[in-house]
């Protein structure tokens, strides 16, 4: 039986400006930041949750070809590399205080059957929900 | 770090996301183009060529897509959803809706259901394509 998600990945155009996004303006912790040599194996997670990580990746050989990063760029910057949603106990709190840090929203706090909820972009294009569940 | 046409995917995402935030506003081009640092023709061009579609096409998809949103989950009228999604006129909102979901907007209230799952899936799932 499976008991859990542990990592995916989430591609980015440039790893320090990943961490200056993700853990600088967002608040994730840098969970692992390892230079392995032939890669920089970079993950972060929701504040005291390791459990749960996202491993920020560049596209690139030799895990791909010089072809296919450069579709997996292209992709990524239009916004095509599908969406992750974070949750929170304050959506419209969280809402202010990424829009004062310059973070790009694409959608304002909004009621939902579900919960509040709001969206935005990393710096490379990757669709980000944020989700205060209906308590 | 980013090619030139990334950089250019990435300013032009950034006016669509305008255009997704701004969609009862009418269509405008001009500062959709400032947006992304580009002039209006141009803009228009590789947006197109960017997306597979026009700035105009996008936005109508972009509304019709949310007037379905409000037939299925409010009572509204359809007049009143006509304007709140940007259309001038019921007329306009009633042609254009019925070319892209191939149903009248009375019709497809009738018939829909309520769908469970994030908004922006459903945002981009349910956008319409070309009339059926």
């Amino acid at each position: 039986m499976f008991t859990g998600i542990s990592i995916h990945t989430v591609f980015v155009l440039d790893q320090e400006e990943a961490i200056d996004f993700y853990v600088g303006k967002l608040g994730f912790e840098v969970v692992e930041d390892v230079d392995l040599g032939f890669m920089r194996w970079l993950t972060v997670s929701a504040p005291g949750k390791p459990d749960r990580r996202i491993h920020l990746e560049v596209p690139g050989p030799p895990s791909h070809s010089d072809e296919t990063a450069a579709a997996v760029r292209d992709l990524l910057t239009k916004g095509a590399l599908g969406a992750t949603i974070f949750t929170t106990d304050d959506c419209r709190g969280t809402f202010k205080r990424l829009s004062d840090l310059g973070v790009e929203f694409t959608e304002e706090p909004t009621e939902q059957p579900y919960g509040i909820d709001c969206a935005l972009r990393d710096p490379f294009g990757n669709h980000i929900r944020i989700t205060q569940p209906t308590a | 770090m980013k090619s030139a046409t990334e950089d250019q995917n990435r300013r032009l995402l950034r006016a669509r996301d305008a255009m997704d935030r701004g969609f009862t506003r009418p269509l405008d081009v001009p500062a959709l183009a400032r947006i992304a640092l580009m002039s209006p023709a141009h803009f228009s061009r590789q947006f197109r060529a960017t997306f597979g579609e026009t700035p105009h096409r996008y936005l109508q998809r972009r509304r019709i897509e949310r007037a379905c949103a409000k037939l299925r989950d409010t009572d509204a009228s359809v007049t009143e959803i006509a304007l709140e999604v940007g259309f001038d006129s019921l007329g306009t909102f009633s042609r254009t809706f019925t070319s892209l979901i191939g149903r009248s907007p009375t019709r497809y209230r009738a018939e829909a259901t309520p769908l469970r799952a994030p908004v922006c899936f459903v945002k981009a799932w349910t956008r319409p394509t070309d009339a059926v």
